[in-house]
């Protein structure tokens, strides 16, 4: 999930923002991987994930088709985890999110155990990753490194847009509406939980971290980036 | 992607949805018109926003007279009410826009959703980047600035004078006319996506020549670059990778940490060491 590599922001905002995900490997150990695949995601449900994601189908936060005019008053907002884990179907990445490092300590030690046998990565701050691996005894066996944004970078956005925009590395996020949320929110026109609801349906992964967007909100409520 | 005119009622949600910002408000047609040559079958609008099938002549209508009397309607944002957001067949080359935009889509090359890659993701499985290498990820137009084709063969062939071999297992490789020139298929060079990620290795000891080489190019494209560097670990977790970044200047905090649980399944490590 490069997705994941690049999300922007400071030591600060990023130190509780954990995405774990397991991926299977064409042609090496992808056949049968997904009753795996459920188990990782079934696991990860016991501690208390923000997010949850399958690289295929869909986040827990998902876009209706059918709503009706009620829905401007009173909408569904809570994560469906449920639908995210029975609708694996294929050979997908799959992936948890955690917004405390406690959680993703027990779920790691508990995949260790697990043993699934696919590949299980933390993209996360480079020192709360290893963090992780030293609180249940594992040595990193990879690490890839996020070198940021290089060439014509007077095209990016501010840095508030640009800390929600790139929680969803596929640039489902427009620069645009993450603006618009931002003084939505600041106008009291919604509030940062509705305004990461928005978000979240957006990111089909599932990957997008409503917790660390709802803290972002909320300092854009207060002051200027 | 286009949007039925007959069904739209200008409410204007998806324009600020759309990453590229090639949606806009025809105010001579009081409709919603999409830029074919700016979009890139990303599917944000379609498959992100949630419809309501409401009537499009009530909701003109509603609409006309909030606006006469300055009433502002507060909707949902992220809804299209009349479903006016509708598919279109896509046919070579354009095809290869949602390709590479549409996360939802795999890449017929490498099975892989996304931009298609596994990097070190899977390198436990894989080995393949070893201790004595450095694994690159180089991705065009991210975050939703966008790339054509012909910006990512500026850097390709730039590499590939380097004497950089392309990871086979990747969806731009795939669509290279030459992968020892680093050229791409003249067909698609026009073609504008989201992003997509050049992936590679070299040697650790090359690496800061590449590392310029990529700054250096980078900065005469009119899009952006994010760059990737992976390393495989010691039995301690360690890696040189991680200093010599440092000495060349470069400055990370965030990363993708292999954790080394995955492996072949049985049948292929046996067949393996048969072959092996």
């Amino acid at each position: 999930m490069t997705n994941t590599l690049h999300r922007y922001g400071n030591e600060r905002n990023l130190s509780n923002d954990f995405i774990v995900f397991a991926i299977p490997c064409r042609g090496y150990n992808d056949k049968d991987s997904v009753p795996k695949l459920k188990r990782f995601l079934r696991t990860a449900t016991k501690y208390n994930p923000v997010n949850l994601g399958d690289g295929s189908h869909g986040g827990a936060y998902r876009p209706s088709k059918n709503l009706n005019p009620t829905a401007h008053w009173s909408r569904k907002s809570e994560p469906d985890f449920e639908t995210v884990i029975e609708g694996v179907n294929t050979p997908t990445t799959v992936a948890a999110v955690f917004d405390n490092i406690k959680a993703v300590e027990e779920f790691v030690a508990e995949l260790q155990k697990e043993d699934l046998g696919l590949s299980i990565n933390i993209s996360a701050l480079i020192d709360r990753a290893q963090e992780c691996c030293d609180g249940v005894g594992i040595a990193r066996h990879s690490v890839e490194y996020s070198l940021g944004f290089m060439g014509q970078t007077d095209r990016l956005a501010d840095r508030q847009v640009m800390e929600l925009s790139t929680m969803c590395g596929h640039g489902m996020i427009s620069f645009n509406f993450a603006r618009k949320m931002i003084d939505w929110v600041k106008e009291g026109r919604r509030t940062p939980e509705q305004a990461c609801n928005y978000f979240s349906r957006f990111c089909s992964c599932g990957i997008f971290n409503p917790t660390r967007a709802k803290e972002i909100l909320e300092e854009a409520r207060r002051r200027n980036s | 992607m286009i949007i039925d005119p007959k069904k739209c009622v200008a409410c204007g949600n998806c324009v600020a949805v759309c990453p590229m910002g090639a949606i806009h408000i025809d105010p001579e047609k009081k409709r919603a018109t999409v830029n074919q040559d700016e979009c890139v079958e990303c599917y944000t609008c379609f498959r992100g926003m949630s419809t309501e099938r409401l009537n499009p002549t009530m909701v003109r209508t509603i609409r006309k007279i909030g606006s006469w009397l300055r009433w502002r309607f507060d909707p949902e944002p992220d809804v299209c009410p009349t479903a006016a957001i509708t598919e279109q067949e896509l046919a070579w080359p354009r095809i290869v826009r949602r390709a590479f935009s549409d996360p939802v889509v795999p890449h017929e090359s490498t099975g892989v959703h996304g931009r298609g890659t596994e990097e070190v993701k899977t390198n436990d499985v894989t080995n393949r980047v070893g201790q004595d290498d450095a694994g690159f990820t180089v991705e065009f137009g991210r975050p939703t600035v966008g790339v054509r084709f012909w910006q990512i063969q500026e850097m390709t062939t730039a590499l590939a004078r380097m004497g950089i071999e392309f990871e086979k297992r990747n969806p731009v490789t795939s669509l290279m006319a030459d992968t020892k020139t680093g050229e791409i298929r003249s067909d698609i060079l026009n073609e504008k996506i989201l992003s997509a990620i050049v992936e590679f290795k070299t040697t650790l000891n090359n690496a800061p020549a590449v590392l310029q080489k990529i700054k250096e190019v980078a900065k005469t494209l009119d899009t952006v670059v994010a760059v990737g560097a992976a390393a495989r670990c010691d039995e301690q977790g360690e890696n040189r990778l991680e200093e010599l970044l440092l000495r060349e200047g470069f400055t990370f905090n965030r990363g993708k940490t292999n954790l080394g649980l995955g492996r072949p399944s049985v049948d292929i490590a046996q067949a393996r060491a048969t072959i092996g």
